[in-house]
């Protein structure tokens, strides 16, 4: 720098106040132009599309997961009505074989219920037959009985037999009273 | 060390270029910056951005905060036909933020203090509104200067009033810039030179720089503040004027 001393002083003339020294004009309105087109041609050409590119990027990129993530939430949300559809179904056709398999059952039970009571009633009404039967064996054995016995005790008491007329019609007659 | 306040706003030739007639073209102090600031704005935004990663560094968070302020402050004030002048208003703004900070590093040279730059910055927003304006709307953008449901009798005044405010926003514009930037470094330059003369006073002195000190501070961080707000304000009028282009009816 000490050779080039010289060409460090002032360059206005002594005395004026700097910012209104005209001599100076010149050489700043050059170099600002050169500065000021230089910075411009810069920011346009090179920062700003670089800048606004990226914040554009990053709008684009958060609206894309926004949409993204609604989509995936549309998926889930059919998903689990799917779900809930089939589980519905699944229930709904359980009930139906349930239902089904019940009345099946009660059916069957009822049709055997019925074979087995009519087998018992047949049953029964034989047994109440024989037991008429024997009831009219057992009356006729009665009179029989009641017949000979009546013969019997009036031999003793007259000591001649009656007739089997007079007992029988005797008999027939206690009976019936 | 040099007390004049004045002195940090001296064009300093540091090596000469050219020579357009009588008139020599130098690398200055100035050029300086304004190469620096272009280079810290460059490094900030593509080497920051360079990994282009969809979860941002510190870097590439605070290049898509730039990126994202400058873009809103457009969309708000002349709405989503302004974003043309996106790259244009994106340099102004991050030019001026850079310079106006760099110049608030002690021994360095604030380039937004000389008048001419400020003013040519402004003249490029005003032609550039000028252009759009009659490019796009043709003879319609008079309208700017016509606003309606005004009582035809107070019309010219109104007209004048408005003629007069459109041209007079180049001044203001490069004028509040300028301003800004010129008091605060020599507010700070001459609080900063009672601190040492002070402190070469003896024991009370020192007791007594400590109040230049402390104001220094806060005028440091009051400086911060306006170096952005001016990078800002600057931005947004030009949004402001660029808006009456796109749309001159009132």
């Amino acid at each position: 720098m000490a050779t080039n001393t010289h060409t460090e002083v002032p360059a206005g003339a002594k005395g004026v106040f700097p910012p209104f020294d005209s001599t100076t004009f010149a050489s700043q309105l050059v170099w600002l132009a050169i500065a000021f087109v230089a910075l411009y041609v810069l920011m346009a050409k090179v920062a700003l599309p670089r800048v606004g590119g990226i914040i554009e990027n990053r709008q684009k990129r958060i609206a894309g997961d926004i949409a993204e993530a609604g989509n995936l939430k549309a998926q889930s949300d059919a998903a689990l009505t799917a779900y809930e559809q089939a589980l519905a179904d699944a229930r709904a056709r359980a009930q139906a074989i349930a239902n089904e398999t019940r009345d099946r059952q009660a059916a069957e039970a009822d049709k055997r219920r019925k074979a087995l009571e009519d087998q018992l009633n047949v049953k029964l009404a034989e047994a109440e037959k024989t037991i008429a039967a024997t009831k009219v064996a057992a009356m006729a054995n009665v009179r029989g009985i009641a017949a000979d016995a009546a013969k019997a005790i009036v031999e003793r008491l007259t000591g001649t037999a009656p007739t089997d007329k007079a007992v029988d019609a005797a008999v027939g007659e206690a009976l019936k009273s | 060390m040099a007390t004049d306040p004045i002195q940090q706003f001296q064009i300093v030739n540091l090596f000469p270029v050219a020579k357009i007639g009588n008139t020599e073209i130098a690398f200055t102090n100035s050029a300086a910056y304004m190469v620096a600031a272009v280079a810290v704005i460059s490094i900030f935004l593509i080497a920051g951005t360079n990994s282009r990663s969809l979860v941002p560094g510190r870097l590439q968070s605070a290049a898509e905060l730039t990126y994202e302020f400058v873009a809103n402050t457009i969309r708000s004030t002349a709405g989503t036909e302004g974003m043309k002048f996106f790259p244009f208003v994106f340099t102004l703004f991050t030019f001026i933020l850079a310079v106006n900070l760099i110049g608030l590093i002690p021994y360095t040279f604030t380039v937004t203090s000389h008048i001419v730059i400020t003013a040519v910055l402004a003249l490029s927003v005003f032609l550039t509104v000028i252009v759009y304006g009659f490019w796009k709307n043709g003879l319609h953008f008079f309208n700017l200067f016509v606003p309606k449901g005004i009582p035809i009798y107070i019309l010219p005044l109104i007209v004048f009033i408005e003629v007069l405010s459109f041209l007079s926003r180049p001044i203001s514009h490069s004028v509040r810039l300028f301003a800004n930037m010129l008091a605060g470094h020599i507010t700070l330059k001459v609080f900063a030179s009672f601190i040492t003369l002070l402190g070469g006073a003896g024991i009370f002195g020192i007791v007594g720089a400590t109040l230049p000190l402390a104001l220094v501070v806060a005028l440091t961080a009051l400086e911060l503040l306006v170096a952005f707000l001016q990078a800002y304000v600057f931005a947004i009028l030009t949004c402001i004027y660029l808006n009456d282009a796109i749309h001159p009816g009132h």
